[in-house]
């Protein structure tokens, strides 16, 4: 039964398109930015970031800058040693460097002066000299190259972390396929690109307080970054996230810049500001991993998973950030669309002298979700089933737990799959580019190159299906050059898990309401632009019966709200819309038991809607919303209200079972149709008919623009969108600069007909499950796909440009494997799997004994 | 040192004058002289857009642009957008329909389709999407952007349109 804390009522708020409480001050130039923030006295900071990749610093010779007239102080790493970072087990992060120096970008020293054309000046006067280190360019390197160690800690010389997980017993489950297929893939790195800058605004007062405005996702750990790094008490210390000018988990780690200018402040008694120019913020990045990737699946020949092994690699750049995360939600995902009995992950991650990878919307989720699909695709090519039908059969069932123990709650992903089928004309216009099947494409016909059947051999199986070249028996329903392609995908609904280990809420909001009716929400959460902060005014408004435009909802300020651990994983709607609506029903109770007094009717009588509250058996019997809170203060006192949120527990107890744990799952199908030119290579994306479960929408537009939003950003990502660095040895960012980093314009953005479908969760408010980041994901497999449908190659490397259709149009033409990207993945030794038994072996979701377990 | 210029111009239909260092941008000297602070940057370089602004009812890049440049001319920011404390009509679809996630290319955009509606009042989606195409937006996928402008264009000719139920609600 869905959370609806209406008793059945219709809805007057929840599921209606209004307006965004603060769309008003962001199209009239109201909505004060980290950047707009001007304090009197306020100074400027500059920091110097190296030009060397990997160095040791010898000295820092800062005479020259120092006597600079109108510079206030200069800091270096000596003035902050402490370490810092997001995540708990890595704590590796300083805010400005101390001895060494990772990547093109690492900051080493910060200026504070008069205003940024000092600042700048003076940072230019700093001298450093270096000892130059052997730089780790690749994932390659990352394994191979011991030493020099990018950080004294990780599991083994320049590997962070490797993980290495096994439910079921796999190769049991590869023996009983008629077919396995295997494939290799590479997903490029991207960044988020928001169009705001980071920046912040720090003011040390004279009672030693400190107030942090920043542009940040997350501004709790901000807070506890700031006081374990500033040693200062956590009371004394104030952080309010200003609105994030687009966010897209850029801006989730807590940022050098975030500590320097807060110590500038401390050392100068002047509010400091810094503004991350375009090209810094390339380089703070902490965007999407690349990703190298091999996975193995074992089908039936209708197409059934029997078993799934997933590796990757993923290439960290020169921090943790939120990497070990991110490597096990690499593997964590891969289960909760199509039924996998058996599974086994692999995933290493390794530092590299680049700028450190973090989450970026979907985190950690669209490279093994690319790479699946694509895989699928192949599959049911080989199979000779429609991949739409394919995938349709063999979904996950709601109400029900995979094997590497997830529990899935509804689960909408069928009817996604038929609403793209029917909008796109599929069947119609669906057909394997080469339509007949050959007589050796079944998997039971022999083994020929790239199928094997698993009853009869256990020979090495190739990464493609050669069988694709075949010219003549061309019987395609679109024309040569136009194709369409499927996919689909799953996110979570928040992290079962805080980032820091504690039993305390996720999410908190307090609720004041005052005798003239006012009523004020108070949550830690951040508005991103995704509507956090309406989300929350539409949730109250609904319980209390009165409009959202009453409502004034505070958020994102460590001193007026109770904590929300922030805008990351899809957690927000769902975490804080549960602790509003919890905080409202109390509220709203409170005022019942008053009105109900008043009006001298039983208490079940009352309702509330139209900013009244009233008798529901003689509506006009009655007290506006206001006369109620007048009662109910008269009788309780002064009202305020809280509700907090904790996910439940997850059934998963082995170690590395706290990625992928979730109070639900969005579910996600994409047909995307595209136009391709074989003489030039290039991709344009006509069409994407997108469906996403987004359980119930909280206000159908919002959810509206961020599925298009979503398939906006998933084209970027497929098309063009790429973080690639010099081949030299100094790994400077090629494009770090809007015009050169490739992003849609209106110009390649793709018409979207987008359907949402309402499957309501259990756990989410009033059903409601995520949309920031799900719909992103089906969108590069489905183009990708698509391209395959159109021209018959396989583009095994995301981004898709036009350079890597022509090599793989080229191969085709010489009658090689039609295809573009990795031939191999890096041999490395693994750790012994932890094993797992599976729900359906009677597992408890513990990882069973070491002993003799596996050899 | 730091001799500053100074100049008088028409801002958001009124006489100003101001006064700065001369090496400043359009952009510096609306936000940081002025304290106009809706016009946003991006990149400073001229390739997001996200600080466009009219100078005599022409969009151009203020980041681009010298403060000196704009002398005894009109600018309008989105400040000036509304009149008589009643939204421009775009403003008004910008916020209703979700055009303005995160809000901070908006300015830009309001700016950018101003020009445009007032130089061609009934725009076609294509006519909408080249004259938008030198601002960015990582937010909205730009669709209900289009939407927004189409339906601010409509009620600034004097028509009712109804927006399709597909843009509020998608496809049945």
């Amino acid at each position: 039964m869905a959370k609806n804390g209406n008793n059945g009522k219709p809805l007057k708020v929840v599921g209606k398109p209004f307006r965004k409480v603060d769309a008003r001050a962001k199209c009239t130039g109201q909505t004060k930015f980290a950047d707009d923030i001007v304090l009197p006295r306020m100074i400027a900071c500059k920091i110097l970031r190296t030009h060397e990749p990997h160095a040791l610093i010898k000295t820092i010779d800062l005479s020259k800058a120092l006597a600079l007239p109108g510079v206030f102080a200069i800091i270096t790493g000596r003035d902050l040693p402490i370490p810092y970072g997001i995540l708990p087990v890595s704590q590796d992060e300083h805010a400005l460097c101390i001895d060494k120096v990772r990547f093109i970008g690492d900051p080493v020293a910060a200026v504070a002066a008069v205003d940024e054309d000092v600042a700048f000046d003076a940072m230019n006067l700093i001298e450093v000299e270096y000892e130059r280190l052997q730089t780790i360019t690749s994932i390659e390197e990352g394994l191979m190259i011991d030493e020099p160690r990018i950080h004294e800690y990780g599991d083994s010389g320049n590997v962070h972390k490797k993980v290495s997980l096994e439910f079921g017993d796999v190769d049991e489950g590869f023996a009983e396929a008629d077919l396995i297929r295997e494939d290799t893939f590479f997903y490029e790195g991207n960044t988020h690109l928001p169009m705001e800058q980071h920046a912040a605004v720090a003011y040390f007062d004279p009672d030693q307080k400190l107030t942090l405005w920043s542009s940040t996702q997350t501004p709790h750990y901000v807070h506890r970054a700031l006081t374990k790094v500033l040693e200062i008490p956590a009371s004394h210390i104030r952080v309010i996230a200003t609105p994030n000018g687009g966010g897209f988990g850029g801006k989730s780690d807590p940022f050098n810049h975030e500590v320097i200018v807060s110590k500038l402040s401390m050392i100068t008694g002047r509010p400091v500001k810094c503004t991350l120019t375009r090209e810094e913020v390339f380089y703070c990045h902490r965007g999407r991993h690349p990703v190298l990737m091999h996975v193995k699946t074992g089908v039936k020949k209708d197409g059934a998973i029997t078993a799934m092994h997933f590796k990757s690699f993923l290439d960290g750049g020169a921090y943790g950030s939120y990497g070990v995360a991110s490597t096990f939600y690499t593997g964590a995902l891969q289960t909760v669309t199509y039924e996998v009995p058996r599974y086994k992950f692999q995933g290493a991650r390794v530092f590299t002298n680049k700028p450190p990878c973090g989450p970026k919307r979907g985190h950690g989720t669209p490279q093994p979700r690319y790479a699946l699909e694509v895989h699928l695709d192949k599959i049911a090519e080989q199979l000779n089933l429609d991949p739409a039908e394919m995938r349709r059969q063999h979904l996950v069932q709601p109400n029900s737990v995979t094997a590497n123990y997830l529990r899935i709650g509804s689960m909408g992903l069928g009817l996604c799959i038929d609403k793209v089928v029917a909008g796109s004309n599929w069947k119609k216009r669906f057909s394997w580019p080469v339509s007949e099947p050959r007589a050796d494409r079944g998997p039971r016909a022999g083994s020929p190159r790239g199928v094997v059947d698993a009853t009869g051999s256990n020979g090495i199986i190739g990464s493609h299906d050669p069988v694709a070249t075949a010219p003549g028996t061309d019987t395609r329903k679109l024309p040569y050059g136009k194709g369409i392609g499927i996919a689909c995908s799953s996110y979570i609904c928040g992290a079962g898990l805080p980032i820091y280990w504690n039993n305390m809420p996720q999410s908190g909001v307090q609720l004041r309401l005052d005798r003239q009716g006012g009523v004020c929400v108070m949550c830690g959460s951040t508005d991103i632009g995704q509507g956090s902060d309406s989300i929350l005014a539409y949730i109250v408004a609904e319980i209390l019966g009165i409009d959202p435009f009453d409502i004034r909802v505070v958020t994102a300020d460590t001193d007026l709200t109770p904590v929300d651990l922030g805008s990351y994983s899809s957690r927000v709607t769902l975490m804080t819309g549960n602790a509003a609506i919890q905080a409202a029903e109390r509220a709203r109770e409170l005022l019942t038991i008053a009105v109900a007094e008043k009006l001298n009717v039983p208490i079940e009588n009352i309702s509330f809607a139209e900013r009244r509250a009233f008798d529901v058996e003689n509506p006009e019997v009655g007290v506006s919303f206001a006369e109620a809170v007048v009662l109910a203060e008269s009788k309780f006192g002064t009202i305020g209200t809280v509700g907090s949120y904790s996910p439940p527990r997850s059934p998963g107890k082995y170690k590395g079972a706290g990625v992928g744990p979730s109070p639900a799952y969005s579910y996600s199908a994409a047909v995307a149709e595209v136009d391709v030119d074989p003489l030039t290579g290039i991709v344009m994306v006509e069409r994407v008919w997108i469906a996403h479960d987004v359980g119930k929408s909280i206000n159908p537009v919002l959810v509206m623009g961020q599925v298009e939003g979503s398939v906006y950003m998933g084209l970027g990502e497929i098309l063009m969108e790429e973080m690639t660095y010099r081949a030299n040895r100094n790994v400077v960012h090629k494009f770090p600069s809007m015009l050169e980093y490739k992003s849609p314009t209106t110009m390649e953005m793709c018409d979207v007909k987008t359907y949402l479908i309402e499957d309501p969760d259990p756990n989410g408010p009033f059903g409601a499950k995520e949309v920031g980041q799900g719909p992103l994901l089906p969108v590069p497999p489905a183009v990708a796909n698509a391209v395959y449908n159109a021209i018959g190659v396989r583009i095994d490397e995301v981004p898709i440009t036009p350079e890597k259709v022509l090599k793989a149009l080229r191969e085709k033409e010489r009658g090689r494997d039609p295809r573009y990207g990795p031939d191999s993945i890096p041999t490395t030794d693994w750790p012994e799997p932890l094993r797992v038994l599976t729900p359906a072996e009677g597992g408890d979701g513990k990882e069973m004994p070491r002993v003799a377990v596996h050899s | 040192m730091n001799q500053k210029a100074h100049i008088g111009f028409v801002l958001n239909g009124e006489a100003a004058e101001v006064a700065f260092a001369p090496h400043k941008t359009l952009l510096e000297v609306l936000r940081e002289d002025l304290a106009l602070t809706g016009t946003k940057h991006g990149c400073e370089l001229g390739e997001c857009g996200t600080c466009t602004v009219l100078v005599d009812g022409r969009s151009i890049l203020s980041c681009l642009r010298l403060g000196l440049d704009v002398e005894g001319r009109e600018v309008t920011t989105v400040e000036g957008m509304a009149e008589d404390g009643k939204l421009h009509p775009l403003q008004d679809t910008f916020s209703d329909l979700g055009a303005a996630q995160c809000g901070y290319c908006s300015p830009g955009f309001l700016l950018a389709a101003k020009e445009l509606i007032e130089k061609s009042p009934k725009p076609s989606r294509d006519e909408i999407k080249e004259a938008l195409s030198g601002n960015l937006c990582r937010c909205t996928g730009y669709i209900k952007i289009y939407e927004a402008v189409e339906l601010a264009a409509a009620r600034l000719r004097g028509e009712t349109m109804e927006l399709p139920r597909e843009s509020l609600y998608g496809f049945e």
